[in-house]
């Protein structure tokens, strides 16, 4: 069996004598488009942050394609290979669209901490960056200061941050959060399009796009995995619909899958 | 071909693969240009003994603010002890130049700032290892204390700090070259121009690197920073070596320029006074703490010689500024910008001049009442008749402070009427042209 994309096992995670991540354990194979779903409270954005390094666990073991990354600092585990976007718009604000991106793909291509090379000079960065413009299809805004975009723009361009590095396990925190239906269905199209090839883990309140998406979907409540399957199965689960949403998920669900 | 749009107008048409920036190029080559003339020129018009040393330290402090707006504009790092760089800075230099008139070692004078840049970034690596560790408010309240530390060590250590008296010492050494000896106010205003336009021309450079870049990334959101592979703390400390180096070259140049390094030049006030001249110029603009420079410069020097209490008006200035434009003076000019590019600037003129004069009338009001209070509060010694603008008056009758009054009255009210013009003048504009960018 080949190494899973990024595997938890038994994570916990107290904040003072709360334990908010009671045990999680979860396996995601490499190319898999995987959602976590949950009501409100259920520690979804907490286990993102978890596997991203933003908080240390308290216990459990978390691997990155087979390595280790449980306690490591968000910038080592983003160098091996795992870019998460945030729930709320986390953007460069003064800087343009473009730099934000050039900004995203410095590391990847080996800058680092650089102050001997001219920016302009940097044929690959500006390619790759102009590549990621393409791709999220904001080239009229190039030269947008990324504080003045649009809400549904600035969402975009999270993404494009997040997937600019090359990242072959991308973690995306509600991508159409506070988006109109037309809005997010550009959305869906447009992870489904910079996530292709790569292991994608969303965290979505939208059904419809979560059962649009996903090949697996996990139910996380009460900060325990209550279940993983594919999404016809977690539809028919009894104990998700008690747990969980009840018959609204039907509803939600049927409406996915038409749309 | 897609229609261009407002943002793009200022970029290029992009033209396959060798998409150049010639424009900008060629705007930067001229404003640099112009800068460099303007330093070569200007000791010329201005061939005063007063003016050449103004000159000088004017050099000297667009270094030292440039580089503490690394920190402040590009890196959104506030510091309360800059001084320390360009202070410890000065003190080696200030060594060294004895070791060299002593004859231990050799060293042309000319290289002299590259061993304070050096010294400043050797105390940057030392004390920036323990203040970048934090950021936000708490890197302020560490540079605070670095600072202090530094500044109380200064009396502890007389041998290498000089005590109250500080060190002296003499700049003409070792042989000229070319007849350089640096004697002469004027070669080392040279001297201070060459490197002050040096070190320009490579803090300007060092925004334009992946690490000036990611500072500004840092500055916005650092946290985002950590998730795009980069180590904050480790931009912070490098960031911070550098600045040092820039602020120590400055320091060395006023060790040259005075002949003299006390504990005054790591002193908070001088940590102070250069962030007030980065934000009196404009922290969020490359060139504002140039401009920020020029002008701390003027209050400091120009107007310590004309009145005592040019602190309070470089207070009042400073208080005005972050009151009313916080993006500084560089802000107000780049406003001006959009009106030029539409050809529109030549109609705000008649209500700017009436802006200017409501100005002037409320300046002479402030400096009226601020000489007064001084005179009858502070200087009341020697007697109450002063002089003002060339016009004697008697600061215990009642004559000039009901004059400061009606002028506080006037110029309230022009200022008020000069405002509403400007206003209505740019509404007017922007309706005509669809709104200015």
């Amino acid at each position: 069996m080949t190494v899973a994309a990024l595997e938890l096992s038994d994570v916990r995670k107290k904040f003072g004598q709360t334990e908010i991540i009671r045990g999680v354990t979860l396996t995601i194979g490499k190319g898999e488009r995987h959602a976590l779903i949950g009501p409100n409270g259920a520690g979804k954005s907490t286990t993102f942050n978890l596997i991203s390094g933003r908080f240390a666990p308290t216990s459990g073991v978390v691997k990155l394609n087979g390595q280790s990354i449980a306690g490591l600092r968000p910038f080592e585990i983003n160098r091996m290979g795992l870019s998460r976007s945030f729930q709320i718009t986390n953007i460069f604000h003064r800087l343009s669209v473009f730099e934000n991106l050039r900004c995203a793909v410095l590391w990847s291509l080996g800058y680092k901490y650089s102050f001997w090379h001219r920016l302009s000079a940097l044929r690959d960065a500006k390619e790759r960056a102009d590549e990621v413009l393409e791709l999220i299809g904001m080239q009229h805004r190039r030269n947008s200061q990324a504080g003045l975009l649009t809400y549904a723009e600035q969402r975009a361009l999270e993404i494009g941050i997040t997937i600019a590095g090359g990242a072959d396990v991308i973690l995306l925190d509600e991508p159409t959060a506070g988006m109109s239906r037309s809005e997010s269905d550009h959305a869906v199209e447009l992870i489904r399009k910079v996530t292709a090839g790569k292991t994608l883990v969303m965290v979505e309140h939208d059904m419809s796009v979560v059962f649009g998406l996903a090949d697996r979907i996990s139910v996380l409540v009460y900060g325990e995995v209550i279940a993983t399957d594919t999404p016809e199965a977690i539809r028919n689960n009894r104990s998700v619909k008690e747990a969980y949403l009840g018959t609204t998920l039907d509803e939600h669900a049927e409406e996915g899958a038409l749309g | 071909m897609e229609s261009t749009t407002m943002q793009q107008s200022s970029a290029p048409v992009i033209t396959g693969r060798t998409m150049r920036y010639r424009p900008l190029n060629l705007a930067r080559w001229v404003i640099w240009s112009i800068t460099a003339l303007l330093m070569i020129v200007m000791p010329l018009i201005f061939t005063g003994g007063f003016a050449v040393t103004l000159m000088s330290q004017m050099g000297i402090m667009i270094i030292f603010a440039l580089s503490y707006n690394m920190l402040l504009g590009q890196t959104g790092m506030l510091s309360f002890g800059h001084a320390v760089y360009s202070g410890l800075g000065a003190f080696i230099a200030v060594h060294v130049l004895n070791m060299v008139g002593a004859g231990k070692v050799w060293l042309p004078v000319s290289m002299l700032p590259l061993v304070g840049g050096l010294a400043g970034a050797f105390f940057g690596v030392l004390f920036g290892y323990v203040t970048t560790k934090k950021s936000g408010t708490t890197f302020a309240m560490i540079t605070m204390g670095i600072g202090e530390m530094v500044f109380a060590s200064s009396l502890m250590f007389p041998d290498f700090f000089g005590g109250e008296g500080g060190i002296s010492t003499n700049r003409v050494v070792g042989e000229s070259f070319l007849g350089l000896t640096f004697g002469p106010g004027r070669q080392v205003y040279y001297l201070i121009a060459i490197w002050c336009f040096v070190s320009m021309v490579a803090m300007y450079a060092w925004t334009q690197t992946p690490l000036g870049r990611i500072a500004n990334a840092v500055r916005d959101n650092p946290e985002r920073v950590e998730f795009i592979g980069y180590n904050t703390q480790r931009v912070r400390y490098l960031v911070l070596i550098l600045s040092a180096f820039f602020a120590g070259i400055a320091g060395a140049l006023s060790a040259i320029n005075f002949e003299i390094v006390s504990a005054e030049n790591v002193s908070a006030v001088r940590s102070g006074g250069v962030l007030l001249a980065a934000f009196i110029g404009g922290a969020g603009v490359f060139f504002g703490p140039v401009i920020g420079a020029i002008v701390f410069t003027l209050f400091a020097v120009a107007l310590s010689d004309l009145t005592k209490a040019w602190l309070l008006y470089l207070g009042l200035f400073f208080v005005m500024m972050v009151m009313f434009v916080p993006g500084g003076i560089a802000s107000l000019l780049l406003m001006q910008l959009p009106l030029v590019a539409k050809k529109q600037f030549g109609r705000m003129l008649p209500s700017y001049a009436q802006g200017a004069v409501a100005g002037v009338i409320l300046l002479a009001a402030a400096i009226l009442s601020v000489e007064l209070i001084y005179k009858v509060q502070v200087d009341s010694a020697n007697g109450t008749v002063m002089s003002l603008f060339g016009i004697a008056f008697d600061a215990g009758t009642l004559t000039p402070w009901i004059v400061a009054a009606v002028l506080w009255a006037i110029g309230c009210f022009a200022w008020r009427w000069a405002g509403s013009k400007v206003r209505a003048q740019l509404d007017a504009i922007q309706a005509e042209t669809g709104g200015l960018a």
